[in-house]
């Protein structure tokens, strides 16, 4: 039997849970369509989950591209397709990319898998991003210096504790729902073991009855503990914690059946959620706002 | 005065062709580097880290190359030798000064227009008196409290505490800061 599974006309971090929905009756052997037909945009989150996505099956998932090929163009520039052609069989019309002058797309769809990446990484949004940083969203060097810098640790995590590879993303856009200002997200994802089994390997689960995913994102993230016993380490997300604190950003991190988020101000997301359906690995999204002179 | 180019050891020594030091296998590869290096140290020598050329650290590497380097010279000699720091920038202090208060570390820096201030894990005393002693040039316990309004025992400690941490130099009379501005 094959199940379809619709993806809402606006993908992203919180509906991209709607997919997930869809998905958890479908064990990972069964073949899916992704009905991607009616969606108009996706977030950088939204194009590397579905990726990641696609890692979690064992059959090779189809994929109904986006019907208005003037949307998809922008999926095209992404650097969506270029991957998703391996790992889906794609039906429908893949456009061609179309310059469109300026993009805002700082850094396309890019495997992480070693080291090696996540220095390719960083040199090529220090490069690519740096008039959008400071034209758009009106960085000054030193936070720019904290976006590359969380934008590195963020990759880093994949190397170090997913256990295969996985994908970065990062977008400047005009948030007008929430924000009405530009923000940048780096969306990181995998498919890899997640934090759980992380601190797990590590012999870093605490004594308690009350072991999760949840626990267990809480203590990497709000406690900076990380599988290795070396003092130095955990200080990653302890440093993009801090980072986005100054810059009045956010944090979002999905593993396995939790997602933990640090909440700004200007939003009303859930700080913890609890028995989500399950998706392998680790889901990072950093949300960083348009400075108007109020931060740091 | 040894001079360690961190730029030069990251591409030739470590032989990783990148200006940024990021990740944690690259900070590893680099900080071992240096340690070849600072192990030729004679006693009361200062090494001078040149950072100049480094575009960007990130956590994981600041930790790996800094903090690492000076957890292992924490517990020996402190006249052994010192570290001091030339060419950091708003690109690198970040996570430098990040990763020394996690770890209750601190580093003297040196920077291009001739001032030098100590960097990290220090209370607003030990700063006061660093400072007091840097102006001064080369003094005793005795001239550091006169110039800083304070009791000669309490600033004894200070100073003692300082120079432990290798953030002062002492050769017996005065205290001095690892001065590197002549060369």
């Amino acid at each position: 039997m094959t199940a379809v599974i619709t993806l809402p006309s606006s993908l992203n971090d919180l509906t991209f849970e709607q997919v997930l929905e869809q998905l958890a009756p479908h064990p990972p052997e069964e073949k899916v369509i992704l009905d991607a037909r009616h969606c108009t945009w996706a977030s950088p989150y939204g194009l590397t989950a579905l990726l990641t996505l696609a890692q979690t099956r064992q059959e090779k998932p189809t994929f109904l591209t986006p019907e208005d090929t003037d949307k998809s163009s922008y999926w095209v520039r992404a650097g969506f397709f270029k991957y998703a052609e391996e790992l889906y069989d794609l039906q429908g019309n893949v456009p061609r990319a179309r310059s469109s002058g300026e993009s805002d797309v700082l850094l396309e769809v890019t495997p992480v898998n070693r080291s090696q990446d996540v220095h390719d990484v960083v040199e090529r949004i220090q490069k690519q991003a740096e008039v959008i940083l400071t034209n758009k969203l009106h960085l000054e060097p030193r936070a720019m210096m904290g976006f590359s810098m969380a934008l590195s640790e963020s990759c880093q995590n994949i190397v170090e504790h997913a256990g295969r590879g996985g994908w970065v993303m990062v977008q400047a856009y005009h948030y007008r729902k929430r924000l009405g200002r530009w923000a940048a997200e780096i969306a990181v994802c995998d498919a890899g073991i997640g934090f759980r089994k992380s601190l797990e390997n590590g012999q870093r689960r605490p004594v308690t009855d009350r072991w999760s995913d949840g626990a267990a994102l809480e203590l990497a993230v709000v406690n900076g503990v990380s599988r290795y016993s070396d003092p130095g380490r955990g200080q990653g997300i302890k440093g993009i914690r801090g980072y986005i604190g100054r810059r009045g950003g956010k944090l979002a991190v999905r593993s396995g059946t939790a997602r933990i988020a640090i909440v700004p101000a200007w939003d009303d997301d859930v700080p913890r959620r609890d028995n989500l359906p399950n998706f392998p690995g680790a889901q990072l999204q950093i949300t960083i706002p348009e400075n108007v002179g109020k931060t740091a | 005065m040894t001079r360690i180019d961190v730029g030069s050891v990251l591409r030739h020594s470590a032989n990783l062709p990148y200006a940024d030091l990021v990740t944690r296998p690259t900070g590893a590869a680099v900080r071992q580097c240096i340690e070849r290096e600072l192990e030729g140290l004679h006693r009361g020598d200062v090494a001078l880290l040149d950072f100049s050329q480094i575009g960007m650290m990130d956590y994981s590497c600041a930790d790996e190359v800094v903090a690492k380097l000076l957890l292992a010279y924490k517990h020996r000699d402190a006249d052994l030798g010192y570290v001091v720091f030339h060419g950091i920038t708003d690109a690198h202090l970040e996570a430098i000064e990040d990763v020394l208060h996690h770890h209750g570390l601190a580093l003297v820096v040196h920077f291009a227009d001739g001032a030098a201030r100590l960097v990290g894990a220090v209370s607003d005393d030990e700063r006061e008196t660093w400072e007091h002693v840097r102006a001064l040039g080369a003094a005793g316990a005795a001239d550091v409290a006169r110039a800083a309004g304070s009791e000669p025992e309490v600033i004894a400690e200070l100073l003692g505490a300082l120079h432990r941490r290798r953030l002062l130099r002492f050769d017996g009379e005065s205290y001095s800061a690892p001065n590197v501005a002549h060369h």
